[in-house]
């Protein structure tokens, strides 16, 4: 087959283009130049320019992760590629799949420290599932192909494909991209689970009197929500929602449980204490959920679903892995799960969640950011995309923004990459058009990447950014008053007045100093056409409740002494 | 516990897998005792002998699992448990007189594999080619001498299973009953 000929450069656009690629996110320099003189031609390929290349990766995963496709980033050698490096990693830690592209110095100047020659392969291996040093112009549309299957089969995760300018310009016979992946040889993704572990597992199902469902990100990957909620309905077991996990199952069923862990709700670390049968359904069991090991779940066998095997033992032993797609898994094994009432166990996690209610603390006259969080909640009927950075403002969102939408709720769970609010909502909303997006910002967070909200105004995203405005580092704080005697360091991070920000970026800013003006201006910002911040001035001296400190258990958990003085029967969710 | 395990594993012939290896291992916490790659039996890829030290029973699964998810590596066995045939090669420059050179060869006579490649008026180069412990005892005979400088390439091993491994191939120990700690 004779094809076209056609520079490296154009052979990009063209792989992007028979991948479905509409929208990308990048910043260009002198060795990605080719590619942006190329895509040019392409108008199909709606290139996002943002304004620091940690934007760019954290638009292209907040877009991937809202949408379920794989994001693209784009930078140029040297500092545009490393600056993308937090992005890959928050992107790793989260099973997330993109496809970064970065220019490299040409082929000869290759090793000789040219000017903004990084070794960019090398400096991304523990931050990419796979990378490609591309030295021929012919070998790109392979290179992408694999480029965007490594990233979205298995566990997602980002790959980078890394091309030196004269590869760009050199100009080759394209005769299409290709149609099969034929040449990886190792990378096998194990989508179908073997019949003998299912069937296993379906025993210690059957056997189990109190049973509980740890469902993750691996439910919603797998596009296995409906699978997951008839096994639990078959089998009446309580879910609880890993934080990334969040939307797999519906928050208003009632077999929902909420999060556990270092920040979640008592009722679900003491449903995990008490259970005797834990089925982990695609979560990688974070030490955040699990505490100290020793001590996890100390009554239950583990029956752990999981496509990637290196998860499975990583963390916690597995009485009965199960190794594929967690959609495959689930259908497998619900016809070997039997039909179970369950009556008495679910009796007693309804105890054990009137018992230890989450309820949101009033305060009078500034609110406490539970407040806001739980008036966007009602406002938004639970149906918003949510956004968060990473900190205490993350975690109540966690806990009050209950919602049953698959995909709905964003956030950075393994690296806590702070920033990443900023940048990851425009992703989000550019992938969502139709959707009102969220983004519940800690002020701190937002600082580290709110040159971005002039790419959000250029593309006219209409993102609302609620910060959580505290003044403060606010989880490093609430770290100080608990295990530092509050010894406060560095921690003030007094930003500038947001609302003038919003302005000089041509955006509405509201202010809220009242608790009685939380509400309209929550409806304000949703009523208009555009991009708002609100600067929300928060209670400080708020801490997340309940927590369990790093790598202790379910024994050393610390519930807010108010909440414990509450009539029982308050449960916010 | 821990153990030495030695895993075998057929990765692309291609630059930086090396690397990659490498830094799975170093990042995960996992010690390399001895490394080994050459060609394999199939023109692209290459074949590696790795020997892991002070491997935790709980990382059993990890080690070889991990190495299985690098994209570059397209078979892993690990094969400690498994009938294998494995060996070493070293070079060994030791100081030799006139008086002792003829204690030294007395000496290599005792091992099989095990020959002088090379004399010059003061030492002489040996090889030899067996199991880590008959390279071992040798050494240790040759301790008074004087040993110079030493080259050991590292075990090189291969199951004696007559299957064929098939592409994506893992292997790994099972493990049985769940652990008191859970992990
Ligand atoms: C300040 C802070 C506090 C935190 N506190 C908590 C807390 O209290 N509770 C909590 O839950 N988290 C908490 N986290 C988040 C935590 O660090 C982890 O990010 C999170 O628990 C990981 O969730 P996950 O395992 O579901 O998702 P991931 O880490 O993305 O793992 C997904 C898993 O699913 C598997 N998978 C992927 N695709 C499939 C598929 N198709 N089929 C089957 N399996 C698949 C993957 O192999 C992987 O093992 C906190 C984070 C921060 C920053
Ligand atoms: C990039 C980065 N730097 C540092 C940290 C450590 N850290 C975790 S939470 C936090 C404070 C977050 O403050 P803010 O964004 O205002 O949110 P708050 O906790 O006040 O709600 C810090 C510094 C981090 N997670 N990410
Ligand atoms: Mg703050």
């Amino acid at each position: 087959m004779s094809g076209r000929m056609l520079a490296g450069g154009e052979f990009v656009c063209e792989s992007l283009q028979a991948e479905g690629v509409d929208l990308v996110f990048g910043v260009p320099g002198g060795a990605i130049l080719p590619l942006y003189d190329h895509i040019l031609k392409y108008p199909s390929i709606h290139h996002v320019l943002t304004r620091h290349e940690q934007g760019a990766a954290h638009a292209a995963d907040g877009y991937a992760r809202a949408t379920g496709k794989v994001g693209v980033c784009i930078a140029t050698s040297g500092p545009g590629a490393i600056n993308l490096a937090v992005g890959l990693g928050t992107s790793f830690m989260d099973s997330t799949p993109i496809v970064a592209i970065t220019g490299q110095v040409t082929r000869p100047a290759i090793g000789k420290d040219a000017f903004q020659e990084t070794d960019v392969t090398g400096v991304t291996i523990p931050v990419t599932k796979h990378n490609y040093l591309v030295l021929s112009a012919e070998d790109i549309p392979r290179v992408m192909k694999e480029a965007f299957h490594i990233a979205r089969s298995a566990r997602p995760g980002p790959v980078l494909v890394d091309l030196p300018r004269d590869v760009l310009q050199e100009i080759a016979e394209f005769t299409g991209y290709p149609e099969t992946v034929d040449d990886l040889p190792g990378f096998r993704p194990i989508t179908h689970p073997d019949p003998v572990q299912v069937e296993a597992a379906a025993e210690m199902i059957n056997a189990a009197k109190k049973p509980v469902i740890l469902a993750g990100r691996g439910v919603l990957v797998a596009q296995a929500e409906k699978e997951l909620q008839e096994l639990a309905e078959k089998a009446q077991i309580p879910v609880i929602p890993t934080l990334l996990g969040i939307g797999s199952f519906p928050g208003n069923h009632y077999l929902y449980v909420s999060l556990m862990g270092m920040h979640g709700s008592a009722f679900a670390n003491l449903v995990v204490d008490e259970c005797d049968l834990l089925v982990n359904v695609g979560s990688r069991f974070d030490d955040r959920i699990i505490g100290r090991v020793a001590d996890f779940a100390p009554n239950a066998k583990i029956v752990h679903l999981n496509i990637d095997r290196s998860a499975i033992h990583q963390n916690v032993f597995a009485d009965a892995p199960v190794i594929g797609d967690a959609k495959n898994s689930l259908n497998a094994l619900l016809p070997q799960v039997e039909k179970q009432a369950r009556t008495e166990w679910l009796s007693r996690v309804d105890d054990l969640r009137r018992e230890h209610p989450l309820v949101v603390r009033d305060f009078a006259g500034k609110p406490s950011t539970q407040y806001v969080i739980k008036r966007i909640h009602e406002l938004t009927n639970g149906q918003a995309f949510i956004v968060t950075g990473v900190g205490q403002h993350q975690m109540w969102a966690a806990q009050h923004y209950v919602t049953d939408r698959p995909n709905s709720f964003i956030t950075s769970g393994g690296l806590g990459t702070m920033g990443y609010e900023v940048p990851a909502a425009m992703g989000a909303q550019m992938g969502m058009p139709n959707e009102q997006v969220w983004s519940i910002c800690g002020d701190a967070g937002f600082q580290m990447t709110l040159q971005e909200l002039a790419t959000i105004r250029d593309e006219n995203a209409p993102v609302k950014f609620a910060i959580m405005n505290n003044f403060h580092h606010g989880m490093v704080r609430q770290w100080q008053t608990l295990f530092y005697d509050k010894r406060y360091s560095q921690i003030n991070t007094t930003g500038p007045d947001f609302v003038k920000l919003a302005e000089a970026y041509g955006m509405l800013g509201i202010r809220v100093e009242d608790i009685k003006d939380v509400d309209s201006a929550i409806k304000r910002a949703q009523d208009h056409n555009g991009p708002v911040i609100i600067d929300f001035l928060v209670e400080i001296d708020e801490l997340v409740y309940p927590m369990i400190p790093a790598g202790q258990s379910v024994n050393e958990m610390v519930e807010d002494p108010w909440t414990q003085q509450q009539p029982l029967g308050t449960v916010a969710r | 516990m821990t153990m030495r395990r030695v895993i075998s594993a057929l990765v692309h012939d291609r630059p930086g897998v090396l690397n990659r290896v490498a830094s799975m291992f170093r990042r995960r916490g996992f010690n390399i005792a001895s490394l080994a790659v050459g060609h394999s039996e199939r023109p692209e890829f290459s074949r590696m002998t790795i020997v892991v030290d002070n491997v935790p029973e709980s990382a059993l699964w990890q080690v070889t699992s991990q190495l299985w998810n690098v994209v570059d590596v397209v078979e892993v066995m690990d094969i400690t448990d498994e009938d294998y045939v494995a060996r070493e090669t070293a070079l060994i420059k030791v100081r030799a007189t006139q008086e002792s050179r003829g204690h030294i060869v007395e000496i290599l006579d005792l091992f099989r594999g095990a020959e002088v490649v090379s004399v010059s008026p003061s030492t002489v180069i040996l090889e030899i080619t067996g199991p880590t412990e008959q390279v071992e005892s040798l050494l240790a005979l040759l301790e008074p001498f004087g040993i110079i400088e030493l080259m050991r390439t590292g075990l090189v091993a291969l199951t004696k299973d007559e299957q064929v491994p098939q592409d994506g191939e893992f292997r790994a120990p099972a493990l049985v009953g769940a652990r008191p700690n859970r992990v």
